[in-house]
């Protein structure tokens, strides 16, 4: 151990601010980077569930629509593509 | 080799693969750093001329040192994409890019808060710091062009061709010091023959670099892996991973609710 006492480690031989602003932003940094990651791995793949509960979901009205104008032949009610139903 | 190698360009081979890797990445990074640190902070000597300001060193050498390895890895990683048309490699590229920011973001601040008592200024537009300060800059390019396209491919290309003719500074930044009358010491560790350190703060260095470059490659191999997600979203196995994935936090997070 370099240092006598606790308050000698702060201190660091006079550079504590210097030291420990470094250690500090440093540690900060890379903490975010971390959790910035982390929650981006998270959100990547609640994204994609989002996208395909969508889909499913448009499938199902679709399917459903034709159904209902199955039995008017040729009922004037199109059938909305997806583009429609996404804009 | 090449036959080896082969498998790992398959997206969902290379997303099972870094996910095993990580557990193990996370641990060496916990073990070498803890030591590290500790070491580097309260028992390695302080420099007879700097006194314990020097113990900035610590951080500051390896985020350097690795600011540029990172970027030299993404260079390696846009040539590959250009040339073979690898997908994964625009992937890694894109992963890399805010990594290195980071760690150039260190490395700049770290010296600037070493230089304020040893040189007696914040920052100095010399060759070593202002080269540096373009790489974080390339870096933020990357960043922006990887994010600037919808389309993946073009967006990779085009922060490709940023990334590999900003290889042109890394050069500059290592032998700025040589080249120009600067402010900045010349290269202590990387004299391997004779380094110009003494023993014991050799140690400390070591464990320091070596957690940094385990916690980048961690870092590197959890941004990677969201991209894979990312770029292959409509890809069956993505598909059925989400579902597990969503309905093992829901089964968490809601228990009693069985049809969920």
């Amino acid at each position: 151990m370099q240092f006598t006492s606790f308050s000698d480690f702060i201190a660091m031989g006079g550079y504590g601010f210097y030291v420990w602003l470094s250690f500090g932003v440093s540690a900060l940094l890379i903490f975010i980077l971390i959790i910035n990651s982390l929650l981006g791995h998270k959100s990547v793949i609640q994204n994609i569930a989002a996208r395909q509960k969508r889909e499913d979901k448009l499938r199902q009205v679709r399917k459903q629509r034709a159904e209902a104008n199955a039995p008017a032949m040729q009922s004037p009610v199109s059938i909305p593509t997806s583009t429609e139903i996404n804009s | 080799m090449w036959k080896w190698l082969h498998p790992y360009a398959d997206p969902e081979v290379s997303y099972h693969f870094t996910g095993r890797l990580l557990p193990w990445l996370s641990g060496l990074t916990l073990i070498l750093l803890t030591i590290g640190l500790i070491w580097a902070l309260g028992f390695a000597p302080a420099d007879y001329q700097q006194g314990d300001s020097f113990r900035i060193f610590y951080i500051h050498v390896p985020a350097a040192s690795l600011s540029m390895g990172i970027y030299l890895g993404m260079a390696i990683a846009a040539f590959t994409s250009m040339v073979w048309q690898l997908k994964l490699a625009d992937a890694s590229a894109a992963a890399m890019a805010p990594v290195g920011a980071v760690f150039t973001a260190i490395a700049l601040f770290t010296g600037a808060a070493w230089g304020k008592p040893m040189w007696g200024t914040w920052w100095i537009w010399d060759a070593r710091l202002t080269s540096e300060l373009i790489l974080l800059f390339l870096y933020l390019g990357v960043i922006a062009l990887h994010n600037a396209f919808e389309d993946k491919n073009l967006a990779g290309k085009a922060a490709g061709i940023l990334t590999l003719v900003g290889v042109i500074n890394l050069p500059i930044i290592k032998y700025s010091v040589e080249w120009w009358n600067t402010l900045h010491q010349g290269a202590t560790v990387s004299n391997l023959g004779k380094p110009s350190m003494s023993i014991e703060m050799i140690w400390p260095f070591i464990f320091c670099f070596s957690g940094f470059a385990f916690l980048v490659a961690m870092v590197i191999c959890i941004r990677f892996r969201s991209e894979i997600l990312a770029r292959n979203s409509i890809r069956p196995w993505v598909r059925s991973l989400v579902i597990e994935h969503i309905s093992a936090q829901s089964s968490t997070t809601t228990p009693s609710k069985e049809n969920s």
